[in-house]
């Protein structure tokens, strides 16, 4: 088709608003007079018996209207996502340094810190588990544990010709979105909330908000207009803040507003899990991999949150894109006395393709080989070499096509031997390249999961509003949306509107998470505006005398197909529907067909489909200091039929540069006590502009339609992020090239220069 | 316990009442409801407040309100001249750079400072001024691209206006 936006670059949907200020976030919104502001006071300890809360106080500072405790909930005191093992405030007990103890309603936030410092609050220390190896080695463990195996890896490991055992461990790192939680909660009539909250998962505020209340779903109403990034971070934290929002209104009546600031959001929320893992590995000496065994903890914090669901997307991603003949995977999620981790870009997967990533450069260094060519020679292939760890067959794997012309595209071969040639006549700088492959499976593990809907209006003048279950946290989903319809419609994108997200427009929504906004949501917005197409056809049909299979919508135009005769206006059409009293709202719905994940037999169909990348990526490294930076990237990645090729170069390049963050330069650091260090960009350093790459090149894998998913496009928000592991592979290189020939290379991750500069000097 | 404060925002003359410890940023956000400017750190850290003070990026939650008593503040709300957009507006509105756009603003009025001083900065000097200005969203790239196209709308303008575009 000539004049859709479909598969071609397009502007933000709201690009203007963001250039000019007007874009609003939710502390931008007009709240109105008399509006209140909230703050948590936070635990102080790591793990304490609560044997006096006195408020009394507090309640009479000047400026404030409420003091809240658990005592004052008239619902149900809990804010977990799956588990019911979180208070919202707590009760009994203190389990973490910054769990919210009570919450302060004041007309300013310098009341609500004068209030806070008036609560009476005493406490009996409790022994607290700080961090994951403490509590690996204590056994203080939470959920089920989840195991996967296949043939007989004892065995395997005993024959094979190479064998490597080791630990690995990935850190946390905080979300660090530029926008931190916020939610401002307006008292409606009887009883009722309406909800502004800075969420990716509106339906789940609005549930735990309605039982933190005990009122029925129906009296609250959230919304999420935009947010300044989420990055998993606000898919179930923010329930918190907009819950104890609702809980001020709920003892005020005034409308209340909750803002963190950054050492708050920081020390109050949680972050990606860290993990530490034991594994085993065999290979042959051409670098197959033969056995691999890995027992995994994840780094829970006191609560489960999601980490069930995390830890099993990493036992899905220890395969990374390797076929792994014979195998046992064990998981489970530890319990320390740290904020409760969450949802993070990647979601587990990148914590357990680290392992098996660190596994193929250690049997590449041991064997001699390239690293890039020890990948290639295990990725999945024709049956039988093509059966996940859990059984799910992996068809038509892209990674050997993607590797092939990555290494042509990226000059790989060249490189790599000026590279040689350059560290045997450098003696300060090494530098070092290597090629990261990714495989990703793309679908929320928790199958029910996979489900959206969509609302689309169309007003008799033409125009279209579309709503749909999933945010915008700047992942570019609005705009996708919007040339979903727009191709759908036949009309302009400028004609269509994206509405904020509500919960009274599309109701029990999942998450925008997963990866899955576009294919879920953009199944369900083309399925609606395909019904309003099929109703406008008739009517159009009946004027220019065809059958309604012969109506063209293109361009904002509806014609004979052919395009001989007459050409209405889109607006004219819907204007005539209107007249001939048809309906021009429609919704739509998609669930994604055909998964299903058997956790007891860690067997199953968990993925719709596995998205692909790899990434070239050259450094180089300073010996005496440690200092490396990243000279070039090359990408080349597979999201399908791209739906809009802007928005996926930039989720492309930003996933990498958040993964350079994870594995080089971000550093949480927690003292004694079990409280936070690094609680502010001037101690936890996020990638700046020097960090990125000078050269960094995007390219999008051609003639890769994925059928089955809206318009042959592909997931793209998490995969790309596990790219940034090549730097990993390349720092190694370079750290070899300082190192007597043959020597074990020891890099631990995050990377940081002292990181770097220990693996030099081979401590 | 408030004081009164004449500020004068974008080319108007306000007069604010605020305590005595706020921010800049804070009577722009919350006096004057012009909430472009935006609170990523608060302490001088992320860029996201940066705002123009005589011409110069000040970091709005590191200046004290009253400090900047008599002197011309511009936020993005007043980068646009009688209904026309800036180059740097422009720029940034045909990239792409933006993702969930909570940077945007600061980097923006960053890019603006830098192309007051030196209308044709070098690329090195275009490093400089976005250091202090964080993104979690984007790679930076397309960022850079887009002072880059900034610096070259704003030269072209300014041939127009001089009148040399013949040719
Ligand atoms: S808010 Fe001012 S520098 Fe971050
Ligand atoms: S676009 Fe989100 S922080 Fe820059």
């Amino acid at each position: 088709m000539s004049r859709t936006p479909l598969h071609r670059p397009s502007p933000h949907e709201s690009a203007l608003g963001h250039v000019t200020g007007r874009a609003r976030y939710v502390d931008d919104l007009d709240a109105p007079p008399g509006t209140l502001v909230a703050q948590v006071v936070p635990s102080p300890v790591a793990h304490a018996r609560i044997t006096r809360l006195d408020v009394t106080a507090a309640r009479a500072v000047p400026g404030v209207h409420a003091v809240l405790t658990a005592a004052d909930i008239p619902g149900v005191n809990d804010i977990a996502p799956v588990a019911h093992d979180e208070p919202l405030l707590a009760e009994g007990e203190v389990h973490c340094v910054g769990q919210a103890v009570a919450v302060v309603v004041a007309e300013s936030y310098a009341a609500c810190r004068a209030a806070a410092k008036a609560v009476v609050l005493e406490l009996e220390p409790l022994p607290a588990i700080l961090d994951l190896e403490a509590a690996v080695a204590a056994g203080s463990v939470q959920g089920d544990l989840h195991e996967m195996r296949r043939g007989d890896v004892d065995a395997a490991l005993a024959s094979a010709p190479v064998r490597l055992s080791g630990t690995y461990r990935t850190p946390g790192q905080d979300h660090f979105y530029l926008e931190t939680h916020a939610a401002l909660a307006l008292p409606e009539e009887d009883g009722a909330l309406f909800i502004h909250s800075s969420s990716q998962h509106p339906s789940e505020v609005q549930a735990k908000v309605a039982e933190v209340l005990g009122l029925p779903r129906r009296m609250v109403r959230v919304q999420v207009t935009r947010m300044g990034g989420g990055f998993g971070g606000k898919e179930t934290q923010g329930a918190h803040f907009a819950a104890l929002a609702a809980l001020g209104v709920r003892a005020t009546g005034r409308p209340v507003r909750i803002w963190l600031n950054r050492d708050q959001d920081m020390t109050q929320t949680g972050k990606r899990h860290p993990f530490y893992s034991e594994y085993e590995a065999g290979f042959d000496e051409a670098g197959h991999i033969l056995g691999f065994k890995v027992k995994t903890w994840a780094d829970g914090g006191w609560s489960m949150d999601l980490s069930k669901a995390i830890l099993d997307r990493c036992l899905f991603h220890l395969d990374n894109a390797y076929y792994i003949p014979s195998l046992y995977f064990f998981g489970q999620v530890a319990r320390t006395n740290t904020p409760s981790n969450t949802a993070f870009r990647g979601f587990g997967g990148p914590q357990g393709m680290a392992v098996v990533e660190e596994v193929m450069n250690r049997a590449a260094e041991r064997l001699g080989l390239d690293p890039a060519e020890v990948r290639r020679r295990n990725y999945y292939g024709d049956a039988p070499r093509d059966r996940t760890p859990y059984d799910q067959v992996v068809e038509a794997s892209r990674s050997a096509r993607i590797h092939a012309e990555l290494l042509e595209t990226s000059d790989y071969e060249v490189r790599r031997a000026e590279i040689e040639a350059f560290n045997a006549s450098s003696r300060v700088m090494k530098r070092g390249i290597a090629l990261q492959p990714v495989k990703f499976g793309i679908s929320f593990t928790h199958s029910v999961l996979n489900q959206a809907g969509a609302l689309v209006l169309i007003y008799a003048d033409g125009s279209v509003q579309v709503n749909h279950g999933g945010t915008e946290m700047g992942q570019g989903l609005h705009t996708k949306m919007r040339t979903v319809a727009a191709h759908a419609l036949g009309v302009l994108p400028e004609a269509i509107r994206v509405m904020a997200t509500a919960t009274d427009k599309v109701p029990n929504t999942s998450a925008t998470a997963a990866s899955s906004g576009a294919d879920l949501n953009g199944a369900a917005v083309k399925q609606a505006c395909e019904t309003l197409r099929g109703r406008l056809a008739e009517v159009a049909g009946t004027t220019l005398g065809v059958p309604p299979a012969e109506v063209v919508f293109e361009g904002g135009e509806v014609f004979a197909r052919g395009g001989a005769g007459r050409k209405l206006a889109f607006g004219e059409v819907t204007q005539a529907a209107y007249l001939a009293q048809v309906s021009l709202s429609a919704t739509g719905f998609y669930r994604t067909p055909d998964i299903r994940y058997d956790a007891k037999a860690g067997k199953g169909k968990p993925f719709h489909y596995y998205a692909y990348g790899a990434a070239v990526v050259e450094v180089e490294v300073n010996g005496l200091t440690g200092e490396h930076r990243v000279r070039r990237v090359d990408i080349l990645h597979d999201v399908g039929d791209s739906l809009v090729p802007t928005i996926d170069r930039g989720q492309i390049e930003g996933a990498f540069i958040q993964g350079l963050g994870w594995l080089t330069c971000e550093e949480l650091v927690t003292d004694a006590q079990g409280r936070l260090r690094t609680h502010s960009p001037d101690t936890y350093k996020i990638p700046a502009l020097g960090e990125a790459p000078p050269d960094f090149r995007v390219a999008l894998l051609t003639g890769a339609t994925q059928h089955d998913v809206v318009h042959g496009s592909k997931a793209v928000g998490e995969p790309p992020f596990m790219l940034a592991l090549g730097v990993v592979t390349a720092l190694r290189h370079a750290v070899a090239a300082f190192l007597p020939a043959g020597a074990e290379v020891g890099l631990k991750v995050p990377a940081t220069p002292e990181a770097v500069l220990r693996a030099v000097m081979g401590a | 316990m408030k004081v009164v404060l004449p500020l004068k925002v974008n080319g108007d003359d306000y007069e604010v009442a605020v305590p005595p410890h706020w921010t800049l940023l804070e009577a722009l956000r919350y006096e004057l409801r012009l909430t472009g400017s935006k609170q990523g750190c608060d302490k001088g850290d992320c860029g996201a407040c940066t705002v123009l003070v005589d011409g110069k990026p000040v970091l709005a939650c590191l200046t004290l309100a009253v400090a900047a008593r008599g002197k011309a503040i511009t936020t993005i709300e007043g980068l646009a001249h009688r209904g026309k957009m800036d180059p740097v507006q422009d720029a940034f509105d045909e990239s792409g750079a933006l993702q969930c756009g909570f940077c945007q603003s600061g980097m923006m009025m960053s890019a603006k400072a830098l192309l007051n001083e030196r209308p044709d900065p070098t690329e090195e000097e275009m490093r400089l001024a976005l250091s202090g200005n964080l993104c979690r969203c984007t790679g930076y790239t397309k960022i850079f691209d887009a002072v880059r196209r900034a610096a070259q709308l704003q030269a072209e303008a300014r041939r127009v206006a001089l009148g040399q575009d013949e040719g």
